[in-house]
């Protein structure tokens, strides 16, 4: 006979077992995808080496393959999205967490969240039909006519390339910077402000030494978020980058992603060494990620420690 | 509690037991009342650009033959070919014949049994030129190489003395996804060009020298039209389905021919004097006065030997009917029917299907 408490200790254990199998399956997924990708990847890394790294033509017919384009594509695009989305995701979050009057806040946080749910394959539309026009017509004469001396801005106004795809990532990567951030700024404690307002701080004197200050790790958080959906995004990139393996200067060029070259060519791979070189630039992007991850969690780790030693003298 | 964990139980039973009675047994076994035989159950992979014209003729199919049931998946065709190899499948569609190698590496014979024709369109973005324009091999595989990159360099005025050709940059526009149509268009350029066979070459996703690439015909056709002075190849049923503008390009008669579907049968028949006798051939530069150049099968792969007398026996019925009475749905679908000569050559293929020495169609 188990008494009451018997089995409830009995349930605790079946419910620590099984939970722990969920967090193990984890682990064990991480390790079946390495282990695919680095299979696979094999010949390709074998005929290549560390030219796959640099290597700078995409030739299927020819069977050369270096990966650098897809690489240099991959992060500028990433990074010009980080550089339009972040100011823009923080002004909203700190707009909607401190400022916004009540009746105005659920409506605009529905509609953040609203453009998170939006299939890529939309923005990839949207970004080909409305936003590479307007860059063609518009943007691009523009920026080349007063900026046109920075090699960033040369080139022929074809609308789309590295420009629009770092603009469609940033819209696509907003919704997410902003409503984390926006959650980790609710989550600062009243105190916090108050005591700044009491000291004779203004309201954005209080936001820039208390509050932002204290959410600072979940705010780089949100970005890293961001920033791994950039990386990885396929479609929505694929459609409006201009699909074209080159490291060029000029944001108006075609580029190319590694998501989108493995999207693009991954049905019809050419032959083995063409699928392999594909499974190369996708482990690349898996390791890309990882060091995008644990750079971040460094950072965290060093600001807290940081703020931490601040507080304590 | 304890109840709540009865109910979940019993829908997890409920949906195994759904999935297993699904993923059951093929069918082969269950007797039907239609007919008498057997029914049966068939499963392609491959090529995505008939996907539309199987579909419909599997369903046409199974209106006739309500007991057949297939499956055909549009996985590209490489995934056709690779699947093929494997012996997952009971055919795949390819729009490349297979190579020597992989032929090499079948269990049994495989068949190339080529279903329709299809066409590659050379469709354009040019202000005040909305049809009409001519364009010859070379200048064409010119372009393609970035060689001419204005459209009032003078070789394409002189072949176009009637239009008035903008002042404009040539921009070029390419598939990017690997595709049976970048194929055929890159095995017609390798073809009229030395300079592209030995520089590009052939493939379904090639180094491109010039120009930007768009996903599918829809990015590439997508991007011609944001593209003032733009220039790009898509499915000729896709062009014209569209309404896009279509060049005319100088065949080997020097004829300058339109995309159409009676162009591309006449490179089909044009190209059927030389057909080797196993099917696998490019119809791309035919010879025939009236043959548009840039052209291509698109093939059903299928063993030889069957393994499972019911399948095999089906796959055979269906591969005869697609060639005769399915050819009826091929032009409404903007796809070339085969010409006579080659469904006569399709059939004796189809006449070779066995299991264990045993013919299903006499």
């Amino acid at each position: 006979m188990v008494g009451k408490a018997g089995r409830g200790k009995i349930k605790d254990t079946l419910f620590a077992g099984i939970s722990g199998l969920a967090a193990l399956s984890i682990v064990f997924i991480i390790i079946v995808m390495l282990y695919e990708l680095i299979e696979g990847a094999g010949p390709a890394l074998a005929r290549f080496g560390w030219d796959f790294l640099t290597g700078t033509r995409w030739d299927p017919v020819h069977e050369k393959f270096g990966a650098w384009p897809l690489i240099y594509g991959t992060l500028v695009s990433s990074f010009i999205a980080l550089c339009l989305a972040v100011p823009l995701s923080l002004g909203i979050a700190i707009y909607l967490a401190e400022l916004a009057p009540s009746w105005l806040r659920d409506p605009l946080a529905f509609l953040v969240e609203l453009l998170a749910a939006i299939p890529s394959v939309v923005y990839g539309l949207w970004g080909l039909f409305v936003l590479v026009p307007w860059l063609r017509t518009s943007v691009q004469p523009f920026l080349g006519n007063t900026l046109g001396f920075l090699p960033l801005f040369q080139g022929p106004p074809l609308g789309m390339g590295m420009l629009a795809a770092g603009l469609v990532l940033a819209i696509m990567i907003l919704p997410i910077i902003t409503s984390l951030s926006r959650e980790v700024l609710l989550a600062v404690p009243l105190s916090q402000r108050e005591a700044m307002l009491a000291l004779g701080a203004t309201r954005w004197e209080a936001i820039r030494m208390a509050v932002l200050p204290y959410g600072r790790s979940g705010i780089i958080g949100a970005i890293i978020l961001g920033l791994g959906r950039a990386l990885g995004e396929t479609m929505a990139v694929t459609m409006v980058i201009g699909n074209r393996p080159q490291v060029s200067p000029s944001l108006f060029h075609p580029g190319q992603t590694i998501a989108s070259v493995i999207a693009n060519e991954f049905t019809e791979g050419f032959n083995e060494l063409h699928l392999s070189a594909l499974l190369a630039s996708a482990l690349l992007l898996f390791v890309i990620t990882l060091l995008v991850n644990v750079l971040a969690r460094l950072l965290v780790w060093r600001m807290n420690k940081v703020t931490q030693g601040v507080s304590r003298e | 509690m304890a109840r709540r964990v009865t109910v979940i139980l019993g829908i997890l039973v409920a949906g195994l037991l759904l999935i297993a009675v699904a993923c059951g047994p093929r069918g082969e076994a269950r007797r039907n009342e239609h007919g008498g035989k057997p029914a049966a159950y068939l499963i392609g992979v491959g090529a995505s650009f008939p996907y539309p014209l199987y579909s419909k003729w599997i369903e046409e199919y199974r209106k006739l033959n309500p007991n057949v049931n297939i499956d055909y998946q549009s996985i590209g065709s490489s995934g056709g070919i690779n699947n093929i190899l494997k012996g997952t499948v009971d055919f795949a569609g390819s729009d490349a014949p297979m190579k020597d190698e992989q032929l090499s590496q079948a269990r049994s014979p495989i068949f190339h049994i080529p279903s329709v024709a299809g066409a590659v369109a050379i469709t354009y973005n040019l202000p005040g030129v909305d049809k009409g324009l001519k364009l010859s091999p070379q200048v064409l595989a010119d372009i393609f190489l970035g060689n001419i990159t204005k459209w009032r360099d003078e070789r394409l005025v002189s072949l176009n003395p009637d239009l008035n050709l903008p002042d404009l940059d040539i921009a070029v526009v390419h598939r990017s996804d690997g595709s049976g149509t970048t194929n055929i268009f890159t095995d017609y350029l390798s073809k009229v060009s030395p300079v592209w066979a030995e520089r590009v070459g052939t493939g379904t996703a090639v180094e491109w020298p010039t120009g930007i690439g768009g996903k599918g015909n829809e990015g590439v056709s997508g991007t011609i039209k944001q593209i003032p002075g733009s220039i790009g190849y898509v499915e000729m049923a896709y062009a014209a389905q569209n309404g896009l503008p279509r060049a005319l390009i100088q065949n080997r008669a020097g004829r300058f021919v339109e995309p159409t579907l009676k162009a591309t049968t006449a490179a089909a028949a044009g190209a059927a004097a030389h057909m080797p006798e196993d099917m696998r051939v490019s119809l791309t530069d035919a010879p025939g006065e009236g043959s548009y150049p840039i052209a291509g099968y698109t093939y059903l792969l299928v063993y030889r030997d069957q393994q499972n007398k019911r399948r095999g026996e089906a796959l055979a019925e269906f591969l005869w009917w697609a060639l005769h009475e399915g050819q009826q749905y091929a032009r409404e679908m903007f796809y070339a029917p085969l010409p006579d000569n080659v469904v006569k050559m399709a059939e004796a293929k189809i006449r070779e299907i066995n299991y264990k020495g045993q013919r299903f169609i006499e």
